[in-house]
């Protein structure tokens, strides 16, 4: 009752002041006219009566402030009043404000944009119900690298964990689609039948898998994506019980997913169907591959402890019903991760600098708003001290500019939204593909909510120093004198804040340049082939159906790599075309395919590890450009029934066979079966990726010569011209020789190396974009200082010049002391760049995170800005008429 | 202006505004004048304070106040109690009545 009459009577007063104010005047003139009226009535004369009634009444305006100063209202009245007041003093210094507000929309837009893109990766639920109860479980090898986890593991794991509600593996599947319209490759996934009940979304039309879909010879179904379901079904809800052609075989779709469904295991997944293994299997079947991955929910009631727990535990204890075979028996035991760790695994020290980087933005920002703060209420001490001796207290100055540090905050937050919105847009567009739930990066209430707790905090910070300083004037001391002298130890507080923001900005612009650098060495350290000029495209043949005896399966791989060569030569009498072949791996694309290799006489075939495995068309060297050092290519010679060959790469040969010829030398590759591969030829390392130091090992085996015939193979042109340019007609030529051939993955070579570089580039152009704004806030910082420092001290500088210094003396003076505080800056930022550098260390190439070059390059840099900074307060100072200043003394 | 008035003793203002005004309702200057009467001068009431603790007491429930129409047709505010303002003064009372007989009783009883 009363809170609600206090809140009500409050509101009421507040919406309609001059209400309130006119019922409190005529309730004082109706009480002063009734003591008036009571002295007349005993005989006073009207003028002595109402005198003496004002009297009684004392100050009618004390009475009313009395009155007026009551209830919650009044505090609010009293805030609004301070806050109109700081936009009145703010708007009276445009230049001030508006450097303070960029500033601060600058800092805040960044943090704020950075902070949207990093939330839905780090701290934003996955869109699972009770996503935090997933957990992805996969081997592990002997030097404790996660691994994926063989079917047999799986089957066991399945049924002896009772930690679990459910657990469903998952292996990576791509699909023809051929028969509607043109022949596409999908990307795809086979999985258990639990899949979707474990994340826990179900299909929006139709029905999910059910337990017997996903056992051998199960029936052949498929849930679509709802992006599959409209680009290629028009969104017909009659897809449900179609059937549509994959890999050659007929697929009932029993399903399609929500819109909204995000599937963050493998984002561009268009369609699913059960994976089919078979439950006996013998040690070299697939059931025994380590492909899959495995993902789970917790069981109601258990913890990620106990679960481990009991993982471990089984990983220790064989039983007999589970034999396993040496490469998976679990004897590192397994490893259990929350998915959501899993899939921010890759990019999180990416995003780690990012985030310091922005945050060291913000700092500099708030140093900056500081240090602006600080200037101006240096120059207006006289006002501080006006309203001290006027009786505003210590905490009502403070309040007072707290109320304008906020107020500026407020302001550059409202303008970072829309920084924020811009700089979002940036981010999506520029974000590395591995960047998780990209779609997800978006101004919503959360991010919205942080902008404003941003700002907030940014306004409380930046206004703290100021509000101590302006609360511990001495009134009495300062009114008198006039009001530009500014004391020491003020003057030292913001020459340290110069040098903190100085060294912020070089810590910032030291990991720019670093990773500017390593993008070069990147871009400079050849691939091992010649990149340019080049297109690369996948084309996918159907997979084969079984055959019923092996007389037909080779008839039939004969057939399907004719079908390559049939393709290859089309390819290459496309005009433009100067060379064409097909490797089963592309080098930048990404894919690993290695296959272990044992050497003649070598009694420890482990020893002898796993090597990429190339099986490639003759003139597969000459279209890339790889150098041969010693021995012959692949050629026609090496056809099917040939002795079997095979090139590999040169640091391979030089590890394994060092000082000896590798030549001549024999090996298996893969299956331990057939006749030995002979090395006929060493030629040039090829990076894997553009980024690694060292090339992996490799071997390169005739398509015709290799175990069977690859289903799914990528073809490389090298074009005289522009090679995107004659991507059509190559199109065209390979449909010509059969036009249900899916083709992918159109990309130039340029493209692939970019792509492989692109989460360095996207934390370098943010580095740079940080490091930039970092430099130009130091430089007006340092701007700031001086230019105060010269107001202040004009009459010193008037009597300096008027005793005889030069204008150059002066802006020597000015000079030496805007340097001073640069060069402490300067070094003060090198020994924390050096510390910060761990940081973005994992990302450099090529480049030590000491790089002395980088370093000294920033330092100068750094300086040479902040002189030129220093330039205007300098010539103002000079141009201190030293006449006019000692009149005014 | 009389050198025996007192400033109303701290706390005893809200009662003695819940007392007079438990008769009829009032406007603030009959509720001071009032207070003054019958304390035959002993208690002087400032105005400012008076205005005060009524808002606070209206706030606080205790009191209803409306504008009425006076005879020579002026605005003026009047004041009357709550249920819960008379519960309060009921409540004050008792305290009060304890309290002072209490005193009462210290200063008579000699050494």
């Amino acid at each position: 009752m009363s809170v609600w009459r206090h809140l009500t009577r409050g509101l009421g007063v507040l919406t309609n002041r001059a209400r309130a104010d006119r019922e409190l005047s005529d309730e004082l003139r109706h009480y002063v006219e009734q003591s008036a009226a009571e002295r007349m009535a005993r005989g006073s004369s009207s003028s002595d009566a109402h005198r003496d009634a004002l009297q009684e009444i004392g100050n009618m305006t004390v009475a009313r402030e009395h009155v007026r100063s009551y209830g919650w209202e009044n505090a609010i009245e009293s805030i609004i009043a301070d806050l109109q007041y700081a936009v009145r003093r703010l708007g009276n210094a445009p230049g001030f404000t508006t450097v303070s507000v960029i500033t601060l929309a600058l800092g805040i837009g960044a943090s704020t944009a950075i902070f949207s893109a990093v939330n839905p990766i780090f701290f934003a639920a996955l869109p699972y119900p009770d996503a935090r109860r997933l957990l992805m479980i996969s081997d592990r090898s002997a030097d404790g690298q996660p691994l994926d986890v063989t079917f047999g593991s799986y089957l066991e794991l399945a049924r002896r964990a009772h930690s679990f509600a459910s657990m469903a593996p998952i292996r990576a599947w791509q699909p023809a689609m051929i028969g509607t319209g043109k022949p596409e490759r999908l990307t795809g996934e086979r999985v258990g039948a639990d899949f979707f009940r474990t994340l826990g979304v179900m299909p929006v039309i139709g029905r999910d898998f059910q337990t017997g879909d996903d056992v051998p010879h199960g029936p052949n179904v498929a849930i679509l994506s709802n992006a599959l379901w409209q680009r290629r079904f028009g969104g017909d809800r009659d897809i449900i019980g179609r059937s549509i052609k994959l890999d050659d075989m007929d697929f009932e779709v029993i399903g399609v997913m929500p819109r909204d469904f995000e599937n963050v295991l493998a984002p561009l997944s268009d369609v699913w169907a059960p994976l089919q293994y078979e439950l006996t299997f013998g040690a070299q079947s697939r059931e025994w591959g380590h492909h899959l991955r495995l993902v789970s929910r917790l069981a109601p009631g258990a913890t990620v402890e106990q679960a481990r727990g009991e993982l471990e535990r089984i990983a220790r204890a064989p039983v007999q019903n589970f034999p396993r075979v040496p490469w998976a028996s679990l004897d590192n035991g397994l490893s259990v991760t929350s998915l959501q760790a899993d899939v921010t695994r890759g990019i999180m020290p990416m995003l780690t600098a990012v985030l310091v980087a922005v945050m060291l933005v913000l700092a500099i920002v708030c140093v900056n708003v500081t240090n602006l703060m600080l200037a101006r209420s240096a120059q207006r001490r006289g006002e501080f001290a006006m309203r001290a001796a006027l009786g505003a207290g210590r905490l009502r100055l403070a309040r007072q500019v707290l109320t304008e540090s906020l107020a500026l905050a407020l302001a550059g937050g409202v303008l970072g939204m829309f920084v924020a919105e811009l700089a979002i847009h940036a981010i999506v567009a520029l974000s590395p593909p591995e960047l998780p739930r990209a779609g997800a990066i978006r101004l919503d209430g959360t991010v919205f909510a942080f902008g404003f707790l941003l700002t907030t905090i940014v306004g409380v910070l930046a206004g703290i120093l100021p509000a101590v300083g302006a609360s511990s004037h001495d009134p009495h001391g300062e009114t008198r004198e006039s009001s530009t002298r500014t004391t020491g130890s003020d003057r030292g507080a913001r020459g340290m804040l110069v040098v903190t923001e100085v060294a912020l900005a070089l810590v910032l612009l030291v990991s720019a340049g670093l990773l500017l650098k390593s993008i070069d060495h990147v871009l400079a350290v050849r691939a091992g082939f010649d990149s340019s000029n080049l297109v690369t495209m996948q084309v996918q043949q159907a997979a084969p159906r079984l055959q019923a005896d092996s007389a037909a399966a080779s008839r039939l791989d004969s057939a399907r790599n004719l079908e390559w060569y049939n393709a290859l030569d089309a390819v290459r009498r496309v005009p433009g075309v100067s060379a064409a072949a097909f490797t089963s791996l592309l080098p930048l694309s990404g894919d690993m395919d290695t296959y272990g290799v044992h050497f003649e006489g070598d009694n420890d075939s482990k020893d002898d590890g796993a090597a990429l495995r190339f099986a490639v068309t003759p003139g597969y060297f000459e279209a890339m450009v790889i150098p041969l050092r010693s021995g012959r290519l692949l050629d026609a010679r090496d056809v099917g029934g040939a002795p079997r060959a095979v090139v590999i790469n040169e640091s391979f040969a030089k590890r394994k066979f060092a000082g000896q010829d590798a030549l001549g030398k024999r090996l298996r590759f893969g299956p331990e079966e057939g006749d030995w591969y002979t090395v006929v030829g060493i030629v040039g390392d090829v990076k894997r990726s553009a980024m690694d130091v060292d090339a992996p090992d490799a071997i390169y085996v005739s398509t015709a010569q290799w175990h069977w015939v690859d289903q799914v193979m990528s073809l490389v042109v090298r074009a005289r011209g522009n090679p995107a340019a004659l991507t059509p007609s190559i199109r065209d030529a390979i449909w010509s020789v059969d036009k249900d051939l899916p083709i992918s993955r159109v990309a130039t070579m340029r493209e692939l190396v970019d792509r492989s570089l692109s989460d360095r580039h996207f934390a370098m152009l943010l580095f740079v974009a940080f490091g930039f704004t970092a430099l130009i806030l130091a430089a007006v910082g340092i701007h700031g200082v001086l230019s105060g420092s010269v107001t202040e001290r004009i009459r010193e500088i008037g009597v300096r010049a008027a005793l005889g210094a030069s204008p150059g003396d002066v802006v020597g003076m000015v000079l030496r002391r805007g340097m001073m505080l640069t060069m402490a800056g300067v070094v003060l930022g090198l020994v924390a760049a050096a510390l910060a550098s761990r940081v973005v260390a994992s990302m450099l190439f090529g480049v030590s995170r000491l790089d002395a070059a980088t370093y000294l390059g920033v330092a100068a840099l750094l300086s040479a800005v902040a002189a030129v900074a220093c330039v205007r307060p300098a010539v103002r100072a000079a141009r201190v008429d030293p006449a006019s200043t000692l009149k005014a003394i | 202006m009389g050198e025996s008035n007192t400033d109303v003793i701290q706390g005893t203002l809200d009662m003695l505004i819940l007392r007079t005004l438990s008769l009829r309702p009032m406007h603030a200057f009959g509720i001071g004048r009032r207070v003054e009467q019958i304390s035959r001068g002993v208690f002087k009431v400032n105005p400012g304070s008076l205005l005060t603790a009524l808002q606070r007491l209206e706030r606080a429930g205790l009191l209803d106040a409306e504008w009425r129409q006076t005879e020579n047709s002026r605005r003026a505010k009047y004041y009357n109690l709550t249920r819960a303002g008379q519960k309060e003064l009921g409540v004050k009372t008792k305290d009060w009545t304890r309290r002072a007989a209490a005193v009462a009783r210290l200063l008579k009883a000699d050494g």
